[in-house]
């Protein structure tokens, strides 16, 4: 890893349990595959980091089609968490990954605290991880996904089971289909957690009136894009309300100024996730964004941003939960 | 797999005009994705800004590159096409390509059989120019809803058939083939399709049945196209993967690699 500084002296490093990340614009889990499929047209080392495709212990043939929809500001996707399966891709996908010089997070799904584990623990022998983002939260599988991310007890329990397996980046990968998504935060946090990825995709559905039929296989998907940005940003505010640990946001997120936004209501990173889709090169963008906006503020430190919002919290109706 | 040096770039657009009923030809300037682009390869287009309606790219297969220009052929249906239909001189559109696996046209046949139906006309004129420069006997089908729809530029040698039969044969563009099968000797022959997942079923099972090989360029619900967002899965019929994605592994596919 090259450091970190920029020629202008702005610092838009952070260091997450000892590792340091070059700027705080990574892309989200499922939405940039494994890197190596965009190394044509993007310049992947400007990238913060890389939230691979999930990674379960035997590969994932996904959900039969239709497995997409575009809604208002936003998409439905119902893939199912395919993926190569973590043995493909260490053999496939490992060896590119150690030639970028950004730093790659292993986002793993798995239906059963023993699968984590394995994930996890065979992941651990290899070099060019840098951590482990855990996803709980996955709306679209019928076994594990949210279920463990919608209560608090199973969450607590396979955080603390992958703590005592790895001393990288622990980050859990929140739902925010629940009553209270800072309860979760807590749980995680309280179990070991580094840090928390607010959040995945809302629960959502779209129904094709010709047919009758809903336009997914699975009748149900998760809702993605901007449409979704204005409930992540309240998640992450009331998050980071709750817990100390640092908060990934996520949440169709755009363009540099719905970035700062993350930020400011408490998110030290965020991802870019369905938007790589439209624009492959907009994290970069994104990151370089953050850096003129923070040159144009006379701002030393995108750290200054974080957790900056200006709120009279006495009238926050969030406090009455938190 | 046929892996191409895909682009990202702001294209000029040098005209857009309707060609028939709602179908419109718009023509860019690429000379990067234009030198390197193969028949039934296709480009996504953002229609729109970023962030504005519709989001996501639209993926359209390219119809025919010409002196560094490429030109797409589609239906004006909705918000994103209608977006697209209005493009004039001098615009600028986000392209991504040249994107997917081309056909396949290298096989042992004497006779190309292109079967089009509606719109699925997109990528034939591209492939008729490449397979009689390769010295192919090429011989087409097109099948439309109605005479007002009829798209032939490029084509070679066409028989039309519309559902109402206001011009060529009355039905549909697989019965139009079946009775040509019939009446003439194509010799040895390959089938090269694209359109609705009806007829390229019926196709390919009247494919089957006399034993001519085909192959098909499918459409896929996509947000990305280049293999990311796993949205275009399409059943296979063997092999070790359950799903192969049309945009990166298809459009193109032999009737026997996928079940529709």
């Amino acid at each position: 890893m090259k450091a970190v500084s920029t020629a202008v002296g702005i610092k838009t490093s952070f260091i997450l349990r000892g590792v340091e990340f070059k700027n705080r614009v990574f892309v989200a889990s499922g939405t940039f595959g494994y890197g190596d499929e965009v190394r044509d047209f993007v310049d992947v080392n400007r990238i913060g980091g890389i939230f691979t495709k999930s990674l379960s212990w035997n590969p994932r043939p996904g959900n039969p089609p239709q497995r997409i929809i575009e809604t208002a500001s936003g998409m439905l996707n119902s893939i199912g968490l395919a993926n190569i399966g973590v043995q493909t891709f260490i053999e496939q996908k490992i060896p590119y990954l150690c030639t970028l010089n950004t730093r790659i997070i292993a986002n793993i799904a798995a239906s059963s605290l023993k699968e984590f584990c394995d994930v996890l623990s065979t992941l651990e022998r290899q070099d060019g991880i840098a951590g482990y983002e855990i996803n709980v939260s996955c709306p679209n599988v019928k076994e594990g996904g949210m279920n463990f991310g919608t209560d608090c007890t199973m969450t607590a329990e396979i955080t603390s089971h992958l703590r005592a397996l790895t001393n990288k980046p622990l980050i859990i990968k929140l739902t925010p289909n629940v009553t209270h998504i800072s309860e979760i935060a807590r749980a995680a946090e309280s179990a070991g957690a580094d840090a928390v990825s607010v959040m995945n995709t809302l629960i959502g559905m779209a129904v094709d009136i010709k047919t009758r039929k809903p336009n997914l296989s699975t009748v149900t998907g998760g809702l993605s894009g901007p449409a979704i940005k204005p409930v992540a940003l309240a998640k992450v505010y009331e998050v980071a309300k709750a817990v100390k640990i640092p908060i990934f946001g996520i949440g169709g997120i755009a363009s540099t100024e719905d970035a700062i936004e993350f930020l400011l209501v408490g998110a030290t990173a965020v991802q870019i996730g369905t938007m790589n889709f439209v624009d492959p090169s907009i994290s970069i963008k994104i990151a370089n964004g953050l850096e003129n906006y923070a040159r144009e503020n006379k701002i030393s430190d995108l750290k200054a941003l974080v957790g900056a919002l200006d709120a009279d919290v006495k009238f926050s109706v969030l406090q009455s939960w938190l | 797999m046929f892996m191409s040096s895909v682009v990202q770039q702001v294209c000029p657009v040098k005209s857009c005009r309707e060609v028939a009923l709602k179908t419109f030809l718009l023509r860019f300037n690429s000379p990067e994705i234009a030198d390197s682009a193969q028949p039934g390869q296709f480009v996504n287009i953002l229609a729109a800004d970023v962030g504005e309606e519709p989001l996501l790219r639209r993926p359209f297969s390219i119809s025919r590159v010409e002196n560094g220009l490429i030109e797409i052929i589609f239906h004006a249906i909705g918000i994103g096409t209608n977006l697209l239909s209005r493009k004039k001189f001098g615009d600028r559109i986000d392209v991504l390509g040249p994107l997917g696996q081309p056909f396949h046209e290298n096989a042992e046949y004497e006779t190309a059989l292109l079967v089009a139906g509606g719109i699925g006309v997109a990528p034939f004129p591209f492939l008729t120019i490449d397979l009689l420069k390769h010295g192919k006997r090429v011989e087409t089908f097109v099948g439309y809803r109605n005479a007002a729809q009829v798209f032939t530029e490029h084509l070679h040698n066409v028989r039309i058939a519309t559902d109402d039969g206001s011009v060529g044969f009355h039905g549909n563009v697989v019965k139009l083939l079946e009775s040509s099968l019939v009446h003439n000797n194509f010799g040895n022959s390959k089938i090269f399709a694209c359109g609705p997942t009806i007829m390229l079923k019926t196709l390919s099972e009247l494919a089957q049945q006399k034993n001519i090989c085909c192959e098909m360029s499918l459409e896929g619900q996509m947000a990305c196209g280049f293999g990311i967002c796993q949205g275009c899965a399409v059943e296979r019929t063997e092999g070790a993967a359950k799903y192969a994605l049309v945009c990166k592994e298809g459009p193109t596919f032999l009737s026997s690699e996928v079940t529709l």
